[in-house]
């Protein structure tokens, strides 16, 4: 007799057959340790709908299907020597910046999802969890094979993983995410599905892809083509939890929310990495930080907030403030780069004229008060051989581990102080936002492996600054400094048949 | 709050990483120079509790700001003080520690008449 083909459906349902069945031999809350001790209340497990039933085979078929596609893009660009058609070599840099603070942010999602697919007791999350983790371990993957390519060519690529883990300025993504992952299962739910995925990833995944598109980047723009499917299932699962968790009891909303204005303000930190990508890496710009921030957080994020509200579900605590920071982060961000561009594992350099025009156009209540001056003082000091270095080490949020580099709500001429006693010891945040994280579990982030202050207790390699680059695998001359005179402007010159750097006046 | 962990002891096992007993005798002590931006945050430095703060002065704030165009300007007995969060008058010949600085205290200065590059704070 024949074997019917079995439907989608039905296939889900022997995937998932008795996989929530009652342990005997041990108790479940042994078998389950993780679900219960963030006071999340669950009353009934089946009512989590897994929207997309993906069985294993249609996943690996699928995904197969794509990352042939992908696969021999990537083989067509380095045939051609695709990397000859970025629109300047400045661009590189935007993947150096990605492939060190972003790629092994998927490969620490790939880890926990995995760990929440194994320790939350419904079908509909494990499942859902497992194909998330599967996609993370797939996007880290793919994307270190993309940009693998301009590793031939250009400094700074190699030891992204290794840079990770040490070097000063992604200790920023890195603890973010230590932090989630250091949470429980519903809370990294909430912080990576939920503020991350759905709440701001299109301030992510966006602009390194519409940058990428824009400055002639084709084989980066087919890598954020195969994980787009990926990513509408990874919202998808981000808004379910929401919707599960406040669905299952009331005592679950005052904790969702804690996380959800913890997370957002989390995220929006890091996301002062793209907001000064989009400002001033892309030699061809897409839009502003401010632009994109009022499209993908003001409207989009305020739509959705008013989705939520019949679950009592509020606007993240200081949205308000991170809009009026839309205003100022990326100018912020860059100047600290630029002052510690010797200690960067990227090059850095100063906007010119149509550069700064730009800028002051997208920014017209601020920029040319506050930043522009900055940018022109710092042009004459070069000029006069006196490029400015900042030669001591940045004071560092206890909380996002960010030089502290922002100024007061309200007032672009201050430096924001915040400072908390605790246990006897001094603490010191960039916000009320990174304050309140830490006054709401000070045992945690006390903890925090602040780069600077490990670089003074002797953890770093050593005491100079050459001892500690040496530690981050950065090679000097190349991998740091201005892009004017760097191996990759020369490389890129000799390319296009240009002149020698001006540099060299 | 307390931390939510799933160890009931979590707290007490906790590594406070930056105890002033790591820093090898010194303890320490960042420096914010106010109205002067194009230094991108306050800047950190290990000192010794016992150093003078007229030697802080002199042999860490003065170098790590001359790059500043309105460094070469300052008149040190002009400057206003705050150290964690209170306006005073430091004490150039007593110490660190007898100017009431701890591990971690926060030194802001404010120099009147001059703000930044054509006073726009840079
Ligand atoms: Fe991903
Ligand atoms: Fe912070």
């Amino acid at each position: 007799m024949a074997v019917k083909k079995m439907g989608l459906k039905q296939k889900y349902a022997h995937l998932t057959r008795g996989l929530d069945w009652e342990t005997s031999y041990q108790k479940m809350d042994d078998v389950f340790p993780y679900d219960q001790f963030e006071g999340i209340k669950i009353t009934d497990w089946s009512k989590w709908e897994d929207p997309f039933r993906l069985t294993m085979d249609a996943y690996w078929k699928f995904q197969a299907e794509k990352e042939r596609k992908l696969y021999a893009v990537i083989d067509a660009f380095a045939q051609n020597n695709g990397q000859l058609n970025v629109s300047d070599a400045r661009y590189i840099n935007v993947l150096k910046l990605f492939l060190t603070g972003v790629s092994p942010l998927e490969y620490q999602a790939h880890r926990g999802f995995a760990f929440t697919g194994r320790h939350m007791r419904g079908v509909g999350p494990r499942i859902a969890a497992q194909m998330q983790s599967l996609d993370e371990l797939r996007h880290f993957q793919t994307q270190a094979h993309t940009i693998s390519h301009y590793n031939k060519f250009f400094d700074g690529i190699a030891e992204f993983q290794h840079m990770h883990d040490r070097v000063w300025y992604l200790s920023v993504p890195k603890s973010f995410f230590d932090d989630a992952r250091a949470a429980g299962p519903f809370e990294f739910m909430i912080a990576i599905g939920f503020a991350f995925e759905y709440v701001l990833t299109n301030l992510l995944f966006v602009p390194f892809m519409s940058g990428a598109a824009y400055n002639g980047d084709m084989s980066t723009v087919t890598f954020g083509f195969s994980a787009q499917s990926d990513e509408s299932r990874h919202m998808t699962l981000g808004i379910e939890v929401i919707k599960f968790l406040l669905e299952q009891h009331p005592d679950n909303l005052p904790i969702v929310q804690k996380w959800v204005d913890k997370w957002f303000w989390r995220g929006f930190k890091v996301l002062g990495l793209v907001a000064m990508m989009m400002d001033y890496m892309l030699p061809k710009k897409v839009m502003s930080w401010k632009e994109a921030w009022e499209i993908y957080f003001t409207e989009a994020g305020g739509s959705l907030f008013t989705d939520l509200e019949r679950y009592g579900l509020k606007v993240p605590k200081y949205a308000d403030v991170a809009t009026e920071m839309a205003e100022h982060i990326s100018h912020q961000n860059w100047a600290v780069f630029y002052q510690y561009t010797h200690a960067a594992a990227f090059h850095t350099w100063t906007p010119d004229k149509e550069h700064l025009d730009w800028l002051s156009e997208k920014y017209p209540n601020t920029f040319d008060k506050y930043y522009r001056p900055r940018w022109e003082m710092w042009a004459k000091m070069d000029e006069e051989g006196k490029r400015f270095y900042n030669m001591a080490l940045p004071q560092l949020c206890q909380t996002c581990q960010i030089p502290m580099a922002y100024t007061e709500p309200g007032d672009p001429t201050q430096i924001a102080f915040r400072c908390t006693e605790w246990n006897g010891e001094m603490y010191h945040f960039c916000s009320d936002g990174c304050k309140d994280i830490f006054d709401d579990e000070p045992e945690k982030y006390a903890q925090s492996w602040l780069p600077v202050h490990q670089i003074f207790q002797g953890n770093c390699g050593g005491p100079t600054v050459p001892d500690v680059l040496n530690w981050y695998r950065l090679n000097v001359g190349a991998d740091n400094m201005d892009y004017v005179g760097s191996p990759d402007e020369q490389v890129w010159n000799s390319w296009k048949g240009k002149a020698p750097a001006e540099a060299a006046e | 709050m307390p931390v939510i962990a799933l160890d009931k002891d979590y707290a007490k096992k906790v590594e406070f990483r930056d105890n002033v007993n790591n820093f090898h005798g010194n303890q320490l002590t960042y420096v914010h120079w106010e109205e002067h931006n194009m230094f991108c945050s306050a800047i950190a430095f290990p000192l010794p509790p016992a150093m003078p703060f007229g030697a802080l002065v002199s042999e860490v704030i003065a170098p790590h700001y001359a790059a500043h165009p309105d460094a070469a300007k300052i008149d040190w007995s002009k400057v206003e003080w705050m150290i964690d969060g209170k306006k005073v008058t430091p004490d150039f010949d007593k110490s660190l520690a007898e100017n009431g600085m701890k591990h971690k205290s926060l030194v802001r200065f404010w120099t009147p008449g001059l703000n930044g590059y054509k006073g726009t704070y840079s």
